[in-house]
């Protein structure tokens, strides 16, 4: 439900801090070690949970997702994979927001209703499919908003004020800003434009707007705690399931996610 | 065999204006559309309207014509294939000598319209993917021509397969980027040039090389390779004073059947058929038939008929040409499937290597292995016509390209 995610907005908001987003691929490297990894995240101070599922072609995605997806699919993992990933966490998180993020075929390929009423089951609040923009979108966002989901949209770099029209009619959850016209992880995302595009978009809409892309270490982190309502980190994460044992990935990633939640609960203290 | 006796459509009434599509979405029917990112997406709009200003620009359309004829070459000869009719003994075969093309294949009207528009709309780096590196040739031709830098993206196993048209692309001055990223092939080396033009929104003009891509690339791609449809039209009413019985071409993201089919469409009376590739055979896994062997999804920008497993992974392509191994098809070809108009069959790797090989002894021309595979079923719809019947073939490409593949194939060595 994306009652949750309404919730949870508001309730940061009364801490005057802002969300730390944790984006994480699903199936990767295999289903057990992916949940404890995403398990440790929530855990470690992640306010809101982007469970990845892989696509064989990610062209919005630089190498550290695309990897991470690799993996997963070497494992047999896909979307059926992902959603029984949310399910298994919802039972253990009631109150944590869950949005599946990803492409379209896989979503196409069961169809809309279907999806949803899967997304619906698994405990998901939100979706974001990144190659689904507002003129293709109706029949999923449709079918998830009549299960209380909200399709997540995204604004960009390249938004100019009549296409922000355009993706605000309908939108629903929280708006994502990608901070860099670019792949995921590839380049560090400038504060400065970020924020004067942000203050942009606040006058068109009270919508929660998290920011993403661009976004690896704690200081980037709290850097843009600073201005926006959340901060997803996704590349850096997915890096850090990959770059040693599987048993050890949950602690890898839950010492990031530590030192990230920190930075941006103290970002607007100082 | 599929049954290609049936005209099409049964009730004529029911045939749409066909210059109405796609639709202001993008849409031919359930198909196409614009399946990007978000960031692309204002990109793709200005894309569409440029296009709009440009086709209502006589000074476009002069240039664009001056440069086919003196640069191209066009018009491309129409050509009666004499010994092959007679080695088959049914209808008159003519070929579209679209092989004759500066560059060798069907691929440079395209990049030219593409091109231009990209240095009417102020941009100054062109991207480019590529498979057996006919698009990517001809991307960095028109370049060099017209003063712009060039990067074409190639998958890794492609770059190996095809050395002669990279050191090409090279002496045009192109950098070529191999492709790492899953299989290697045309479909990776596309989603590596979304990921360059999502990166260089400013400056960048994505020249897309087949009918595929989101909204407005499969309408652009069709109307700048109907030049071939268009010129064959005129040349076959002018040489026999009717209209072919079947037009058929090869398809693999299909761009030059689109083009030769597309001014036949309201000629309810031909036949179009697209021969797609079944490399292996449509009953194995190793095949690059979207359509005769695929089902719906969305790939690439737009939603047609893909190669994909049950949970919507796509499923690598295989063809012995490398022009036809991609695992999707243009939209427009899933909708004409999907309403009857145009009919689509396939030919294995050993049929189109049997086709090229009778071509180039009973004409004298080596065909490029992509449109061997129509050659290889133009033999039993010729038949099937009889002899007072016609058939149109677009000869697409020449075999140069191939004759390393070829060789291999006949299990000889090259130097």
């Amino acid at each position: 439900m994306s009652a949750r995610l309404a919730a949870r907005f508001a309730a940061l908001k009364a801490e005057g801090r802002a969300a730390l987003v944790a984006y994480l691929m699903a199936g990767d490297p295999d289903i057990a070690t992916s949940l404890a990894v995403m398990d440790a995240a929530i855990r470690a101070g992640a306010d809101i949970l982007e469970i990845g599922f892989p696509f064989t072609d990610p062209s919005a995605d630089g190498p550290s997702v695309q990897r991470a997806g690799e993996r997963a699919l070497a494992a047999g993992n896909g979307l059926p994979a992902a959603l029984w990933i949310a399910l298994t966490l919802r039972e253990r998180h009631p109150e944590i927001p869950l949005i599946l993020m990803g492409y379209t075929n896989p979503v196409e390929c069961l169809g809309a209703e279907v999806f949803a009423a899967r997304a619906a089951q698994a405990g998901l609040d939100g979706v974001i499919l990144v190659d689904l923009p507002p003129e293709e979108d109706a029949p999923v966002r449709l079918a998830l908003a009549e299960r209380g989901l909200a399709m997540i949209r995204l604004a960009t770099p390249t938004t100019d004020g009549p296409r922000l029209t355009r993706i605000l009619d309908g939108a629903a959850g929280f708006l994502y800003y990608v901070a860099v016209a670019g792949v995921t992880g590839a380049q560090a995302a400038a504060p400065d434009t970020a924020q004067a595009a942000l203050q942009a978009i606040r006058a068109r809409t009270d919508l929660p707007i998290a920011l993403g892309f661009g976004v690896r270490t704690p200081e980037a982190a709290a850097l843009f705690a600073g201005f926006a309502d959340g901060v997803v980190v996704g590349s850096a994460l997915v890096d850090a399931v990959g770059a040693g044992p599987a048993q050890t990935a949950p602690d890898r990633v839950g010492k990031l996610v530590n030192a990230l939640a920190d930075a941006v609960r103290t970002a607007r203290l100082c | 065999m599929m049954d290609f006796s049936t005209n099409w459509p049964a009730n004529a009434a029911s045939a749409p204006n066909w210059a109405d599509w796609p639709d202001a979405r993008g849409r031919f029917g359930d198909f196409g559309g614009r399946y990007v990112a978000e960031t692309l997406m204002p990109l793709v709009l200005s894309l569409e309207q440029a296009y709009a200003e440009a086709k209502a620009d006589p000074a476009f359309t002069r240039e664009m014509d001056g440069f086919l004829r003196d640069y191209v070459g066009r018009p491309s000869p129409l050509y009666f294939a004499e010994r092959l009719t007679a080695h088959h003994g049914g209808a008159q075969i003519y070929f579209k000598r679209d092989e004759l093309n500066h560059t060798g294949a069907h691929k440079i009207n395209n990049c030219l319209g593409q091109i231009l528009l990209a240095k009417r709309m102020g941009k100054t780096r062109i991207i480019a993917e590529t498979g057996a590196g006919q698009h990517g040739v001809a991307s960095a031709t028109v370049a060099a021509r017209l003063g712009l830098p060039c990067i074409v993206y190639m998958g890794a196993v492609d770059v190996e397969r095809q050395k002669p048209n990279v050191f090409r692309m090279r002496l045009l001055g192109a950098e070529v980027r191999p492709v790492t990223a899953g299989a290697a092939t045309l479909k990776d080396a596309m989603n590596e040039a979304m990921r360059d033009w999502v990166t260089n929104v400013a400056d960048t003009f994505y020249c897309i090389g087949t009918v595929a891509g989101p909204h407005p690339y499969p309408m652009l791609v069709r109307d700048f390779q109907s030049v071939i449809g268009r010129e064959a039209r005129a040349q076959i009413l002018d040489r026999v004073g009717r209209l072919p019985d079947v037009a058929m071409a090869c398809v693999g993201g299909g761009s030059n059947a689109i083009g030769l089919f597309h001014p036949f469409l309201a000629d309810t009376q031909v036949r179009l058929i697209g021969v797609e590739a079944a490399g292996d055979g449509l009953e194995t896994d190793r095949h690059a038939a979207a359509l005769t062997g695929g089902s719906p999804g969305v790939l690439h920008g737009n939603r047609t008929y893909l190669l994909q497993t049950q949970d919507g992974q796509i499923r690598d392509a295989h063809s012995i040409s490398a022009g036809l191994d991609y695992p999707g098809v243009g939209p427009e070809h899933a909708w004409l499937k999907e309403i009857g108009r145009a009919q689509y069959c396939s030919a294995t790797d050993q049929e189109a290597l049997e086709a090229f090989q009778l071509c180039a002894r009973l004409e004298g021309i080596l065909p490029a292995l992509e449109p061997a595979h129509a050659l290889a079923r133009v033999g039993e719809i010729a038949r099937e016509l009889g002899r007072d019947g016609i058939v149109l073939m677009n000869l697409c490409g020449r075999g140069d390209k191939d004759v390393f593949t070829i060789a291999d194939a006949l299990g000889e060595k090259l130097a």
